[in-house]
């Protein structure tokens, strides 16, 4: 694009694409906000066509002041917080191994990312019905092999469980990329940090493990967006009970289940706002770490 | 201390024995350099010497102490490697101090020691940046402070110049040069460069598919070659080797002689030929002529500027004093 007319000339032909994606962003976002100040209860009568009334901030002032609002930012920040560090370690430890020549490799790797590809609602179910049920499930005979009292899953260690489902669906992703990083360490680097005297410990903590900060930060950047917004592993789950309402499922329920949508809508707003905090602090991680 | 003996030492990648056992003492101090055209299993040699390679077989004894199956740390070397291998997420500081951290020294003596090799190394107003802040010689000078801070008894390089420009080479040979001679500790250099091997060694260590053909100081190895193949690597440019009816009138196989060691005449002489390319580098000039008999153009060197042009006929008279003579096998008659 090195002369003005073939700068213009890309411009009018990206124009498309931008004003589409503007408007698929826009429309929604101008909506959701556009509701969130109104009283729009279609149960009790409110439409569109009938015109709505104006609350000014008082949905804002209710979402945040009902006695779930709390509790579910904690729910969504365990959760998320739960998912990362599970699946950071265990894929810094995954992909490690793959990283070791064994026979079957590329069949393992293909396998490895396998769970990826199972769609949440079913995985999720899956989990719920042949893993986690009290008493037909794996691990409640694994514990009764054991000797010890099946645990229900979904009731008593609810938030472990979603935390457990969702990081088996995103470990493949985050040990793709941090093999991908592995691969791209240069083995002299490490044989250097041999003769130097590093042990194995050492060479992980100084040479390595530095060396995927950057695949680190983006797994995180990545997965943070994607998991703040997970719906189908706790609707098919808990549905929601036992300490699993997240923000997400908060909204789903007050739009859904109390069928208020101005109040839904102010916490769509509040979610949006959550989301670009932490994407804003994260990417000044990232541009931290991505300078080096 | 850094002796170091390679008895029977053999490798071997499956079926490919990239190294026929193969024997070679190396004496406390030496500056010993490893020459061999690509492929040959230098490197693969002096990661064996180092510890990151294992052996098929044979021994490495250092100081006399059996090291064959010592982890590199416990060998006591230092290595410095072709990519340099810095640690890219640490200052140059740390970089010379990890092995001295690993090694847990206190804070007071690495920062000590750090300071001298900056000292040293011309490193000083660098210590704070990162390696990818640095040109290509400073690098190259951050490795070796990496290795010498731990004193270790010996060096080890694999092509550390090959990074470098031409310029720059001949810079850092003259300071590793310089550092053998101020340390004293015995370096192990490897290097394709015939120049680099015969300006620093003490001794030059000529290899071929993972044998060695010949060991020497570099004047044994200039004045006498053991083979045709020795030969024709060391010097620059290349011996002229001419074998068939020619040699046979000496009573050889092959014969060889050095472009300086011919004499050009315009009258008369023993080859008669005709000047092809020459070269000219001021202080010197070299001419190919293709002579009648001898299917390969024979190259000359002359002192200075010589006017000689291309086309021009000329007659070529080998100095017989330094006339080297192969038989059947390519190895020299003496
Ligand atoms: N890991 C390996 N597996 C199989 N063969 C190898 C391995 N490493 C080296 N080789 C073979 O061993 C031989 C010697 O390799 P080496 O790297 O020692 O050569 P070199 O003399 O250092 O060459 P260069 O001057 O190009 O660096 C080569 O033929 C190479 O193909
Ligand atoms: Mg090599």
């Amino acid at each position: 694009m090195a002369t003005r007319h073939s700068r213009s000339a890309a411009r009018l032909m990206m124009a498309p694409a931008v004003i589409l994606l503007l408007g698929w962003m826009l429309v929604p976002l101008t909506m959701t906000v556009f509701f969130s100040f109104k009283q729009y209860l279609p149960m009790r009568g409110d439409s569109l066509e009938r015109g709505l009334d104006w609350v000014g901030f008082e949905n804002y002032a209710r979402f945040i002041g009902s006695s779930s609002f709390w509790p579910s930012v904690q729910a969504t920040l365990m959760i998320v917080g739960g998912v990362l560090v599970i699946t950071v370690a265990l894929g810094i430890l995954l992909a490690i191994l793959l990283d070791q020549p064994f026979w079957g490799q590329g069949v393992v790797r293909i396998l490895v990312i396998a769970p990826f590809f199972v769609m949440p609602t079913v995985s999720a179910l899956v989990w719920k019905n042949m893993f986690m049920d009290p008493v037909n499930g794996m691990f409640a005979h694994l514990w009764r092999f054991f000797g010890a009292q099946p645990v229900s899953w979904m009731s008593d260690a609810s938030v472990q469980s979603i935390i457990i489902i969702v990081s088996w669906q995103w470990l493949p992703f985050a040990t793709l990329i941090l093999l991908t990083a592995i691969q791209s360490l240069d083995s002299e680097q490490l044989e250097a940090a041999e003769m130097d005297g590093a042990p194995v410990l050492s060479r992980f903590l100084h040479i390595v493990l530095p060396h995927l900060g950057r695949a680190i930060t983006i797994v995180i950047l990545i997965q943070t967006i994607f998991l703040l917004s997970i719906f189908a592993e706790i609707f098919v789950t808990t549905g929601g009970s036992f300490g699993t309402r997240t923000l997400t499922y908060l909204i789903f329920q007050r739009v859904v289940d109390s069928q208020n949508i101005g109040l839904g809508s102010a916490g769509g707003v509040y979610a949006i706002i959550l989301a670009n905090i932490i994407a804003l602090f994260l990417m000044r991680i990232v541009g931290k770490n991505l300078d080096r | 201390m850094g002796r170091i003996t390679l008895d029977k030492v053999r490798k071997a990648f499956g079926d490919v024995e990239v190294i026929p056992p193969l024997d070679l003492q190396i004496e406390d101090g030496e500056f010993v350099v490893f020459v061999g055209p690509s492929g040959c299993g230098k490197s693969t040699l002096l990661r064996m010497i180092a510890g990151l390679e294992d052996l098929s077989g044979g021994q490495i004894r250092i100081d006399g102490k059996d090291a064959t199956n010592a982890p590199p740390a416990r060998r006591g070397l230092a290595m410095v490697f072709q990519s340099y291998a810095l640690y890219p997420h640490m200052s140059v500081r740390r970089n010379i101090a990890f092995p001295l951290r690993m090694a847990g020294l206190d804070k007071a003596e690495q920062d000590r020691r750090v300071a001298a090799a900056a000292e040293v190394l011309n490193l000083t107003d660098y210590l704070d940046r990162r390696p990818g802040q640095l040109s290509g010689g400073q690098r190259q000078r951050v490795a070796i402070g990496r290795a010498i801070v731990r004193e270790p008894s010996a060096f080890l390089f694999d092509e550390p110049l090959s990074n470098l420009d031409a310029a720059l080479r001949v810079g850092m040979r003259l300071e590793i040069s310089e550092l053998h001679n101020r340390l004293c500790t015995t370096m192990i250099y490897v290097t394709h460069d015939q120049v680099e091997a015969m300006t620093m060694a003490d001794r030059i260590v000529v290899l071929r598919a993972g044998q060695i053909e010949q060991v020497g100081t570099p004047l044994e190895l200039y004045r006498s070659p053991r083979n045709t193949f020795v030969a024709g690597f060391i010097g620059s440019p290349k011996m002229n080797l001419v074998s068939g009816e020619i040699a046979s009138r000496h009573g050889a196989e092959t014969i060889g002689i050095r472009p300086e060691h011919i004499a050009v005449s315009d009258s008369g002489g023993e080859w008669h030929g005709r000047v092809g390319v020459s070269e000219h580098l001021g202080s010197d000039t070299f001419f190919h002529v293709a002579c009648e008999g001898i299917p390969d153009p024979v190259t000359v060197r002359v002192g200075g500027e010589v006017g000689v042009r291309h086309g021009d006929e000329v007659w070529l008279t080998p100095d017989p004093d330094q006339l080297h003579r192969f038989d059947k096998q390519g190895l020299r008659i003496t």
